[in-house]
């Protein structure tokens, strides 16, 4: 029998999903940021190398091989081919000279005939990381992916299992079992989902906390609720607001600061409703979903950058509690 | 800047666009707010236009399935009742239908389409790595959605058809699918996978020539050979039907370089979603499709941009004590608690100031679009989600009132 599940940034692996455009990668780097910053060091894993991880911290892109892009934080980008090299090197003691060649184009047929080939690499990799790192043999504390989207994010997690399902002999088979069991620890693993209060985004974390929980072993960890606009007024502002949009106040209120005052007025209203809207997907998530929600504010001065990891990653410690 | 030459015949309107083409393709990253831009512009091509439109959606929100009536219709084609738009307010000179695209039930009809007998379709149907191909991954949804539309548009059912195409990590892998499902299937290497087990027979011992002798040697270490075998009897009876699949995927290929195909980019103002828009509008134009429009989404209005707006808002937070002071002449109770007035006023000054900077991004971004089709179609970010007809009437209104570059 497992105890209670350590604190987010105690495990060793924390995955980072979410529908695209919510902000995941910042989420992912963003922790990474706080978790540096209570002396851990941490390895983020880009899972689609977009380059956007290293950009959060103002970084070129990295390759495979793992490099510090901030004090304490390392990176690597996934790549398959390079993967199945490790794996081949590591593991069979295949000797791999240079590039794969042809058994890279092997590789890319058997993983669009036999789905589930890339994704073991992927998450082979990572378990693997992850085991250096538990048993000491690597220079940091924490790996942090930055996890496939909603729509991938289940295959990628379940890869090892259903490798087995599929394999019914060879070495493929007998090295799936450790990484199933690593993903299963919730003293070690925990996926998290990102959102934001929208009614897509909303309804596919729903989706996807219930798809995780019955189709794969692998445990959940937070939904982190991302461009969350602040509440403007009390219910009692806002008979006053509804006073000053209101003929007569706004006649006044024009009288004195000028035409721009119904711009300023309409400004609010929309800031109101976009609040209430969200708020509104946020309790469905609510009802729906039975784990720890992290509230991260919407930034209106800047859009990415190291600037807004710092800013993301201080709510998130205000969050958590740090 | 005009993407491609402009000549006195391009459309400058969508409606315009729209009476030329027989198929949209909406397109752009996630979370831009595709496929209610999609079913609104079928709704406007329905007022303005007439006529029978098809809107083909892959994954709508549930409420906008509720709406358009096609929640748990599978693959069924179902016409927006006429009471129903009239209902909503709406007058239609033509008939909207809507669609959604079951994956899994797709690949099940092109299988038992273009099988040689029933019986292979079926030892297709039940192989566990077919029903993995299908069910379980994303990059399936690529290939099929295109082979829908290209069925769909076969039948001449539909004056229009406008699709919305699956959420995938590049906006452009829809378009490769078909040109990579052909070359797959015809690829050296499958047969070469498959070879040995036609050689011995379809649940025979493999016969191996020195050439392929040392690839499975490899793969038989990394794979294991009986997973090796159940990949390559899949494929041999797949490949059963590779005349027809080639053929097909060919066929849906050009239907996309088709003139009376045009593909439109829905995005919204934030850096990375345009980023990725604006490189689809390029690949577009490079590999020589048809660039009909771009639709910018939820974006905020240009009030916030207004000097007189900016002067406001300084003088609600400047000078709050005092307008609240004369908003008591107002007499209203609303107003009667002037610290209460003040604190209103300086949160809506503030307000409109962090709007004011996002507003502001946007349109540096706007203006940094470098190259854009010629009908471009301005959305306005609505407080409420789109998940009825009103909304989807609302967009529609924005989108055949497009201004042009």
């Amino acid at each position: 029998v497992n105890g209670p599940a350590p604190a987010l940034l105690d495990r060793r692996l924390l995955f980072f999903t979410g529908k695209g455009g919510v902000g995941k990668s910042t989420m992912a780097a963003a922790t990474a940021l706080l978790a540096s910053t209570i002396g851990k060091r941490v390895l983020l894993v880009e899972v689609d190398p977009k380059g956007d991880i290293p950009a959060q911290f103002e970084h070129a892109p990295v390759g495979f091989k793992a490099r510090e892009i901030h004090p304490g934080v390392l990176a690597l980008a996934m790549d398959t081919e390079a993967s199945l090299q490790e794996y081949l090197r590591l593991n069979l003691r295949v000797p791999v000279i240079g590039r794969l060649g042809p058994l890279a184009r092997v590789l890319d047929f058997v993983a669009t005939a036999a789905p589930g080939v890339k994704e073991i690499l992927t998450i082979g990799k990572i378990a693997w990381e992850v085991r250096e790192s538990i048993e000491g043999r690597a220079d940091f504390d924490l790996v942090i992916v930055d996890a496939a989207a909603t729509g991938h994010i289940v295959a990628q997690l379940g890869a090892a299992d259903a490798i087995r399902e599929l394999v019914d002999v060879g070495p493929l088979r007998s090295q799936t079992q450790w990484v199933s069991d690593l993903l299963a620890d919730p003293a070690v693993t925990a996926v998290n989902v990102v959102t934001t209060p929208e009614e897509m985004p909303v309804a596919e974390t729903i989706e996807l906390v219930d798809r995780i929980r019955r189709e794969v072993n692998v445990p959940l960890g937070s939904v982190i609720v991302n461009r969350v606009l602040p509440e403007l007024f009390t219910h009692a502002d806002e008979e006053t607001f509804d006073a000053l949009r209101a003929p007569r106040g706004r006649d006044v209120l024009t009288s004195r600061v000028g035409v721009g005052g119904v711009d300023v007025l309409d400004a609010a209203r929309l800031a109101v409703s976009l609040r209430r809207t969200g708020a509104n997907h946020l309790e469905l998530l609510r009802q729906s979903v039975d784990l720890p929600l992290l509230y991260v504010p919407y930034l209106f001065v800047r859009a990415h950058g190291l600037r807004v990891t710092r800013v993301v990653a201080d709510a998130l410690g205000a969050e958590l509690g740090l | 800047v005009s993407a491609r030459r402009r000549t006195t015949d391009d459309p400058v309107t969508l409606e315009q666009l729209f009476a030329a083409k027989e198929i949209v393709v909406f397109c752009g990253s996630g979370g831009v707010g595709k496929t209610s831009v999609a079913a609104a512009a079928a709704l406007g091509a329905t007022m303005h236009l007439g006529g029978k439109v098809l809107v083909l959606t892959i994954d709508p929100a549930r409420r906008l399935a509720t709406a358009l009536g096609i929640e748990g219709l599978g693959n069924l084609a179902h016409r927006v009742e006429p009471e129903v738009l009239k209902a909503a307010g709406i007058e239609t000179r033509g008939e909207l239908w809507a669609a959604m695209l079951d994956t899994k039930q797709s690949w099940d009809d092109l299988v038992l389409r273009h099988a040689p007998d029933e019986e292979t379709a079926y030892r297709i149907l039940e192989n566990r790595l077919y029903v993995n191909l299908t069910a379980r991954f994303v990059q399936s949804h690529d290939y099929i959605a295109m082979e829908r539309l290209f069925e769909i548009h076969a039948t001449g059912e539909y004056d229009l058809i406008v699709i919305d195409t699956p959420p995938t990590r590049n906006a452009i892998d829809f378009l490769d699918a078909p040109a990579r499902m052909a070359d797959f299937f015809g690829s050296r290497l499958l047969r070469w996978l498959t070879l040995p087990y036609r050689v011995g027979g379809k649940r025979g011992a493999r016969v191996l020539n020195v050439a392929s002798r040392p690839f499975y040697q490899m793969a038989d270490r990394v794979l294991g050979s009986q997973f090796l075998q159940d990949i390559a009897v899949f494929f041999l009876n797949f490949q059963s039907m590779y005349a027809g699949f080639v053929t097909r995927a060919r066929a849906v290929e050009r239907l996309l370089h088709d003139k009376r195909t045009t593909f439109a980019v829905v995005t919204t103002l934030e850096a990375a979603p345009l980023h990725e828009a604006e490189r689809f509008c390029e690949l577009l134009v490079e590999r020589d499709f048809h660039l009909g429009a771009l639709v910018l989404n939820k974006t905020l209005p240009d009030s916030l941009r207004d000097p007189s707006g900016a002067a406001a808002a300084g003088a609600c937070i400047d000078d709050a004590g005092p307008l609240a002071d004369a908003l008591l002449e107002t007499g209203d109770p609303g107003l009667a608690d002037r610290d209460r007035t003040a604190r209103v006023l300086r949160t809506i000054g503030e307000s409109y100031r962090n709007f004011s900077v996002v507003a502001m991004r946007e349109a540096e971004l706007r203006a940094e679009l470098a190259r854009v089709p010629d009908v471009v179609a301005r959305i306005p970010m609505f407080a409420d989600d789109i998940s009825d007809l009103d909304g989807l009437d609302a967009i529609a209104g924005y989108l055949f009132n497009a201004a042009t570059t």
